[in-house]
């Protein structure tokens, strides 16, 4: 019940915020800090996602096969390999770590 | 300043640029970034989501980063409000581009609730690179179609394939959220400001892990974007002397 309430929240916030820039007119929200936020507000949220999901184990932090997997997700997009390539690369050195690992 | 100032230069008769080639770089686009879907379904399932609960997300949410943000909040135990804020904050620059798009598209007021669902990163970045409005609007059509399709196919592909295989975390497969997070995050790095409050976002979001609730560190590390343009004000308004006072101008 509770996946669906949040299902339910971020379905109407999502669908309501992509709606509001095609009906609210420009010069409302086009301030340059309103923008600048807008801007980095995302860079915020995927860089703690980034970590968070790579290093978290509950309310632990660890070092596990995550963490070699993200770097060749890294290498990848230095490379500038593909999307689905970089996703691949984390997904394969995981696997591989753990693997190794036992 | 006028509601809904056309773009004029842009769009009124801008350089010509064939049907063919819009409609090409929009597939190119669609069904990449679609096929990705299945990352996400495998992801979801990895998280402990059911097959009607992953494909109501593609369907109704169809905003990838938000939700991948969701379902990992919830895996990691958030209660369903802050996880659902921390997708809701990503999904805040969506009103961003669609106010860029409102003005090159100049759809007609009862289209815009459909074209809505389908104002993303990717979509806006086609129609953005396209010469004139009858390119944008054909390039926001192909993108949106194409890729909001192919998404919901593979999310239903991911989520069943995953529970085919059983074991996620054995193929590797929850790293695949954090890849797909970097991914998106590394083109955002431009400026040196980005980089701080990405670095920042990441102190914070893993030093408070410890302490806060699963899902609030996250929404904590949003403070990291104010924070940093409370700085960069700062530094700007020194610069300036005291020319002005306008510098604790934010919000």
């Amino acid at each position: 019940m509770n996946t669906w309430i949040a299902i339910g929240l971020t379905a109407l916030g999502c669908y309501a915020v992509k709606l509001a820039g095609l009906l609210v007119p420009a010069h409302t929200v086009e301030r340059p800090y309103v923008r600048r936020l807008a801007a980095l507000l995302p860079v915020a949220l995927l860089a703690a996602l980034t970590a968070q999901q790579t290093f978290a184990d509950g309310h632990a932090l660890v070092l596990d096969a995550r963490a070699a997997g993200l770097g060749a997700a890294a290498v990848a997009l230095v490379l500038r390999a593909p999307f689905l390539l970089v996703v691949a690369a984390a997904v394969v050195v995981t696997a591989g770590v753990r693997a190794v690992g036992g | 300043m006028a509601q809904y100032t056309p773009l004029i230069d842009q769009t009124a008769d801008g350089a010509d640029k064939p049907d063919s080639a819009v409609v090409r770089d929009a597939l190119g686009v669609g069904v990449a970034v679609g096929l990705s879907g299945f990352a996400f379904g495998v992801t979801s399932a990895g998280s402990g989501l059911g097959v009607l609960q992953t494909c109501a997300l593609s369907l109704l949410v169809f905003t990838g980063a938000s939700q991948f943000a969701l379902v990992g909040a919830l895996a990691a135990g958030g209660n369903p409000f802050t996880a659902a804020a921390g997708a809701f904050f990503l999904g805040v620059r969506n009103a961003f581009y669609g106010l860029r798009l409102s003005q090159l598209l100049a759809l007609p007021r009862a289209l815009r609730p459909f074209a809505a669902q389908w104002v993303i990163d990717e979509t806006t970045a086609v129609t953005l690179a396209q010469p004139n409005r009858r390119a944008a609007r054909l390039g926001f059509t192909v993108t949106g179609l194409s890729l909001y399709l192919l998404w919901n196919l593979t999310t239903l592909l991911g989520v069943l394939g995953a529970r085919a295989i059983g074991d996620t975390r054995a193929w590797g497969l929850d790293a695949a959220g954090p890849a797909v997070f970097l991914a998106l995050l590394a083109p955002m790095l431009k400026t040196a400001t980005e980089r701080a409050v990405a670095a920042l976002a990441v102190l914070l979001g893993l030093g408070l892990l410890p302490v806060l609730p699963a899902g609030v560190p996250v929404l904590a590390a949003a403070l990291a974007a104010p924070l940093a343009l409370l700085a960069e004000g700062r530094r700007r308004g020194r610069g300036r002397k005291e020319q002005t006072g306008s510098e604790e101008e934010e919000r």
